[in-house]
């Protein structure tokens, strides 16, 4: 049987009434059983494009060898693309129609935090699944959204004592975009700063895009500081580490430390003017591992691009589809309530090693890891956490292993 | 102290580059010229494209960034701006969509996207431009650093401001440039080729936009949307120091690029901004035409 979208919207037309009537009672007869249908929501238009689209192919790759390979419990996933273009209103708007006229039961997509939160309504309301693939601040707890990325304690409780006792370097200057995702990362690296010894001597922000250094690289150099913890994001990212290499600042002497650097920036950057600074991400490009070559040799071929760039969201936005359809295949059926509970605890071996979702807040187990840059654009993987570490969305306010803020009866907001 | 001034001084000169083409097309032409951005950022791709396919280095990208915007900007002034003279609120809205598809002629190389064909320089990601390392490494004279490239864009202003006074103060066609400033019928009646001169000089001054694009290549993030920041500042520059004045434009870049520099060393970058927009507020509402500007009649 051939099935198309003209075809799908008829039946559901048919049964549009009762869903429509009680959305959060998700009817499985509302669809035939040939397939699945997913939403995937990113960026395809505008200034996040870029970073959105290899996403989007990310995830579309997976599905490809997911229904390859014979798809999920017999059934093709079949995927429908929708484009947030770059703004928040239009990322409520498609999520409302994948999540209400679709009915999908899953969506994969988001990319910023602003178009998460966008979003967030209608997968409460709905009682319906996102799977968020993308590093953020943490700071939230909802039982309809499964976060693959890594959240701050995941990027910063190996690097921050890895810079202090490795490296030898003791006074931070911490410098940020200004919004929340760098302010919540640098509230958790001055708490681990002051638990391993070191002090912090300027917490700077400037305004997302900016381009002009010139006055803030001249703060670094005389702020007597002997490490950057950079959280800054975007395309500033290029003009600062020019200017800091114009100013005549060594990565030797005083290192630029990044949490959101990746692959993509150094390039545009020219290698020359990174080498020798560090990212901490669970993921580069640059990890030799059978699953890792593979899996950018792959993506390649995907997108049909041979000098194609991997990086840590992108891997994120592909490994989750695995989660989801291991968490599919275990509870027997694909509604938003068995995924969620299907999910809990499901692993997989993602190019970046094993993965785990936590039961409790549904985040991810991830393993840090640093990365120095080299002259040729790469990252040499320097040091690696042994295992996997837990996610702790809260942690800025205290969250720690043995004591969860965020569980899966939802968050303890007396804590806060 | 040094230190700080020349901060100063290299945002001025970042601002002047910018400024000084947009102060010939918007003083001498009444034309409010939204693509003057999308110059810079063609300049900026010259930049990048030449010097992937042509092996050239940045002295040898600043002529042709300068030839390549110069001829596009003579194309814009046939095709869209020739039919609006006069009508300043129409070559804001034309000008804008012109920015736009040069903006989406850059992102989707040259549609060649649309064909699966990919151009290396081109498309939505972002581009780099190398620099000559010892235009990079900065070096001590007398206790003192200096940053070479921060002071090659210097001289370069300095040199591009000077060429332009010449030319619209010692040359015959600069004479007939401010004649039709003044008043363009006028002008035509005493034998001026209005239109020629206009076209002449809008390419002059989207040329100087093309040489601010290569120029900003090697220290800021070349992509399609850079334009866009820049022009703001430009128009900022132009309206404080005074429609149609170079000195008006050099001394209000001056200002509004030392302020910001000596409040962002001393605060932070983002005190600095707002205060540049308090004092361009308040100059505004205090000298309405600009620091600088002369009687129209």
């Amino acid at each position: 049987m051939t099935y198309n979208r003209r075809a799908f919207l008829k039946t559901s037309a048919a049964f549009g009434a009762t869903s429509a009537l009680a959305p959060g009672l998700w009817t499985r007869a509302a669809r035939a059983d040939e397939k699945i249908d997913v939403g995937v929501l990113f960026s395809l238009t505008g200034g996040l494009s870029i970073v959105e689209q290899s996403l989007a192919d990310a995830t579309l790759m997976a599905i490809a060898e997911i229904n390859e390979a014979g798809g999920v419990l017999g059934k093709m996933i079949n995927p429908i693309v929708e484009d947030g273009a770059s703004d928040t209103r239009t990322f409520n708007e498609r999520a409302t129609k994948l999540v209400v006229r679709d009915q999908v039961p899953t969506v994969f997509g988001c990319y910023t935090s602003a178009s998460r939160k966008a979003v967030l309504p209608v997968f409460e309301q709905r009682n319906n699944m996102l799977f968020y693939p993308t590093y953020y601040e943490g700071f939230e707890c909802s039982k309809n959204v499964v976060y693959t990325g890594a959240v701050p304690n995941q990027q910063l409780s190996n690097y921050i004592p890895w810079i202090i006792n490795t490296l030898g370097k003791k006074k931070f200057f911490i410098v940020g975009s200004n919004y929340i995702y760098p302010r919540e990362m640098a509230k958790v690296s001055k708490i681990l700063i002051e638990q391993n010894g070191g002090e912090w001597v300027a917490d700077e922000y400037l305004e997302l895009g900016h381009s002009e250094w010139g006055a803030m690289v001249s703060r670094i150099r005389s702020s007597g500081c002997d490490v950057v913890l950079s959280n800054v994001v975007g395309d500033s990212v290029i003009a600062f580490y020019r200017e800091f290499r114009n100013q005549g600042l060594s990565h030797e002497t005083l290192p630029i430390c990044a949490t959101v650097t990746s692959e993509i920036e150094i390039a545009a950057m020219g290698p020359e003017a990174a080498a020798g600074s560090y990212t901490s991400f669970p993921y580069f490009q640059a990890i030799d591992t059978d699953a890792n070559n593979s899996f950018i040799e792959r993506y390649r071929r995907f997108v049909n691009n041979p000098e194609a760039v991997t990086q840590h969201a992108m891997e994120c936005s592909y490994f989750q589809v695995y989660l989801w359809k291991q968490a599919v295949e275990q509870a027997g059926e694909a509604t938003p309530d068995a995924i969620r509970e299907g999910i809990k605890g499901q692993s997989f071996d993602a190019p970046n090693g094993r993965v785990t979702i936590d039961p409790e807040n549904l985040h991810c187990y991830l393993t840090p890891r640093i990365a120095r840059w080299g002259s040729d654009g790469q990252g040499e993987i320097i040091d690696e956490y042994p295992e996997p570490i837990r996610p702790l969305p809260y942690v800025a306010y205290g969250e720690t292993e043995d004591d969860l803020f965020c569980t899966g009866a939802g968050l303890d907001s007396s804590r806060l | 102290m040094f230190e700080t001034l020349f901060i100063g001084l290299s945002l001025t000169s970042v601002l002047l580059l910018i400024a000084l083409g947009l102060s010939i097309t918007y003083g001498a032409m009444g034309v409010i010229n939204m693509a003057h951005g999308e110059l810079v950022m063609i300049g900026a791709y010259t930049a990048v494209l030449s010097g992937i396919y042509l092996g050239f280095n940045i002295f040898a990208a600043i002529p042709l960034a300068f030839l390549t915007a110069a001829l596009l900007g003579l194309l814009i002034e046939r095709v869209v701006i020739r039919k609006l003279y006069g009508r300043i609120i129409d070559t804001l809205l034309a000008t804008w969509g012109v920015a736009i598809i040069l903006q989406q002629l850059i992102r989707l190389e040259f549609g060649m996207t649309f064909f699966g064909i990919r151009i290396q320089g081109l498309g939505p990601g972002l581009q780099q431009m190398r620099v000559p390392s010892y235009l990079m490494q900065p070096y001590e004279f007398a206790g003192i650093m200096i940053q070479p490239y921060r002071t090659f864009i210097i001289l370069v202003t300095i040199l591009l401001t000077v060429l332009t006074w010449f030319l619209m103060y010692r040359t015959s066609i600069g004479v007939q440039v401010r004649a039709i400033m003044r008043n363009p019928q006028m002008a035509a009646a005493c034998g001026i080729d209005v239109r020629r001169v206009s076209a002449m000089t809008f390419a002059y001054g989207s040329g100087l936009a093309g040489i601010a694009g290569v120029l900003l290549a090697g220290f800021r993030t070349v992509m399609p949307e850079m334009g866009a920041n820049v022009v703001v500042d430009g128009f900022l520059v132009v309206v404080v120091g005074g429609v149609g004045s170079l000195l008006g434009t050099v001394l209000s870049a001056g200002l509004l690029g030392q302020l910001n520099g000596i409040v962002s060393v001393v605060y932070n970058d983002i005190i600095a901004r707002a205060v540049v927009f308090a004092v361009v507020i308040g100059i505004i509402l205090w000298r309405p035409n600009g620091l600088f500007s002369f009687k129209s009649r």
